[in-house]
């Protein structure tokens, strides 16, 4: 069950996404969740699914793959829908019990759900066709300016990358963990949520010393490989845009261009 | 795996005297009455004890050696290994790498790209996610220009024979494949020296021949001085020198011939002799003629047929 969680995580592929600046993607992804919240009503929904739908086409990364990432979310949309369901006031279309269900609030829930999944497929498919390095090199080249105010931007990437490199890794250890308790009859999936909390502390526990004990690993292997931050670094991939990024912004720019208008309408 | 194999072998262009044999009397890493103490403290932070884990070593390495270290757990190989390239720094004594001073704090960074070093575990030294850049993560490091990382991290990961998985996520690889990514990603630093603490302990046998195989083509091909520390005997009979440590001391040294012919002395401190050795050792005892220090089972196989 943790091996599914697809969000940050990359896809290799040969795609023209795959290829983009990282840069693009990063103020594509910002650009594509702000657009989610400046139209109300259906075409732009349509609109943005439509946007969705090229991208993902083009990213070739399988669709039922960047699908697994909305199962980690389901629980929050969940959430959502039934605030929007039931505490919407206004027309009332049907009553259960004690709540009532309106037509503005299935509009806003229904609304709530597309929105939120537009939102986390959009900025999966930037995580799924950049790979962490790539995205924290982009990160840390949009984040320069703020050197000025003594960011340690580079440090701040740096940490970001290797954060979201070793997702793939711990989850696989707390897989592993999590078999060795139940062999010796842990009991992780019944009793009320107090009792699965507790018993999740002979999982983080082991979880935590071993993330630990790789954090100084590492460190001391980054040394050794002569890490010494920022300064003096070269890059083995230094970002600089081509003609198909020019491109791509440019058709960001044509896609707001049109929520704007649609918004309108 | 075979088919890597022309690979391995291929030269890659590198500014390195070639055929040049093992121990070119230039001395790589020279320590002079190295000793190490760990503190441990308690949880006020007051001192508790004192482990001398490295105790009074003398050693000489030349350049292009294959050097063995082999020691049972604790005897202090590891971090002896360490000291060689300035990660640990010695409580008493000296370590000159290169003829660089590792006390020498303005060196550190020349001492680190004069000796790569590769650790046990392959998970926790893999910096990018994309073998390519986890190889040119020590070159970006070092200032390299782009277009010379790209060309370094092609002829080390062909010299390690994983080319082909260069644009691969390193955690879908094997065991045995992520230590030699990991082997590449020293290599690529041009290194004059690889020290490898237990490369293959987490591996299983046909990782640890993958590993062992580059190691040895890194050596032979490359001419690049090879430390390997090993608790495998297996391993060591590639070297042309094997320092035996137990306590924190250097307690045999000579080639892998000598140290096997000491079947006795190595099972007092802990440590077992490949099983050729072993089998030839007991056929002696039990009477057979047969000479010190069989490594393999070739040798064992033609030393009895010459009885027969």
């Amino acid at each position: 069950m943790l091996r599914e969680i697809t969000l940050g995580q990359y896809y290799p592929a040969d795609s023209i996404l795959h290829k983009l600046d990282p840069r693009v993607k990063i103020t594509g992804a910002f650009l594509y969740i702000i657009s989610m919240f400046m139209f109300e009503n259906y075409a732009g929904y349509l609109l943005a699914a439509l946007f969705l739908t090229i991208m993902i086409k083009l990213s070739r990364v399988p669709f039922s793959f960047m699908v697994r990432g909305l199962r980690a979310v389901v629980i929050l949309i969940l959430i959502t829908v039934f605030f929007n369901l039931f505490l919407t006031p206004g027309e009332p279309l049907f009553q259960l019990w004690r709540f009532t269900i309106t037509k503005e609030g299935l509009q806003s829930a229904l609304k709530m759900v597309l929105r939120l999944t537009f939102l986390i497929l959009g900025s999966s498919i930037m995580t799924l066709t950049t790979t962490p390095n790539a995205l924290t090199d982009g990160m840390e080249r949009l984040l320069r300016p703020m050197r000025i105010f003594r960011l340690p931007v580079h440090e701040i990437a740096m940490m970001m990358s290797i954060a979201l490199s070793f997702i793939p890794i711990l989850t696989e250890e707390t897989d592993k963990i999590m078999k060795a308790q139940m062999a010796r009859g842990a009991d992780f999936e019944s009793g009320n949520i107090l009792k699965r909390v507790r018993s999740l502390v002979p999982l983080l526990v082991p979880l935590f010393i071993s993330a630990f004990r790789r954090a100084g690993d590492l460190a001391l292997a980054m040394e050794a490989r002569c890490y010494r931050g920022g300064d003096g670094r070269t890059k083995m991939k230094p970002l600089s845009y081509k003609k198909r990024d020019r491109i791509a912004y440019a058709v960001i720019v044509l896609y707001l261009i049109l929520v704007v208008v649609i918004r309108r309408v | 795996m075979l088919k890597e194999e022309p690979d391995i072998i291929r030269l890659f262009s590198r500014k390195r005297s070639a055929n040049r044999p093992h121990g070119s009397g230039l001395v790589m890493i020279d320590t002079r009455k190295l000793s190490f103490d760990y503190i441990r403290r308690d949880k006020d932070g007051e001192v508790e004890g004192v482990t001398r884990a490295v105790d009074d070593i003398n050693l000489q390495i030349e350049e292009g050696d294959f050097i063995a270290i082999l020691g049972h757990n604790g005897s202090g190989k590891s971090t002896l290994a360490k000291h060689f390239n300035a990660i640990l720094f010695p409580t008493e004594g000296t370590v000159f790498v290169d003829g660089m001073d590792t006390c020498d704090q303005t060196h550190l960074w020349d001492i680190r790209e004069t000796t790569g070093m590769v650790f046990q575990n392959p998970d926790n030294q893999i910096i990018g996610t994309v073998v390519e850049e986890d190889v040119g993560f020590g070159p970006e490091n070092m200032g390299v220009p782009t277009k010379e990382i790209w060309e370094r991290v092609e002829e080390s990961l062909k010299a390690v024979g994983m080319y082909r998985y260069r644009k691969h996520a390193p955690h879908k690889l094997s065991g045995g494949q992520k230590q030699r990514v990991a082997i590449a990603g020293v290599v690529a630093m041009h290194p004059k020296c690889i020290v490898l603490d237990e490369p293959t302990a987490m591996l299983d046998p046909k990782g640890r021949r993958e590993v062992i195989r580059a190691i040895r083509a890194l050596n032979d091909v490359e001419k690049i001085t090879v430390i390997l520390i090993t608790h495998y005997m297996e391993e060591v009979i590639y070297a042309n020198k094997v320092f035996v440590m137990d306590a924190g001391k250097i307690v045999m040294q000579g080639t892998p011939r000598e140290i096997f012919s000491e079947v006795d002395r190595l099972k007092s401190i802990r440590l077992s002799v490949p099983q050729a050795t072993q089998l030839a050792y007991e056929l002696k005892q039990a009477g057979l003629a047969l000479p010190d220090g069989i490594l393999d089972e070739e040798e064992l196989v033609e030393a009895l047929c010459r009885l027969l």
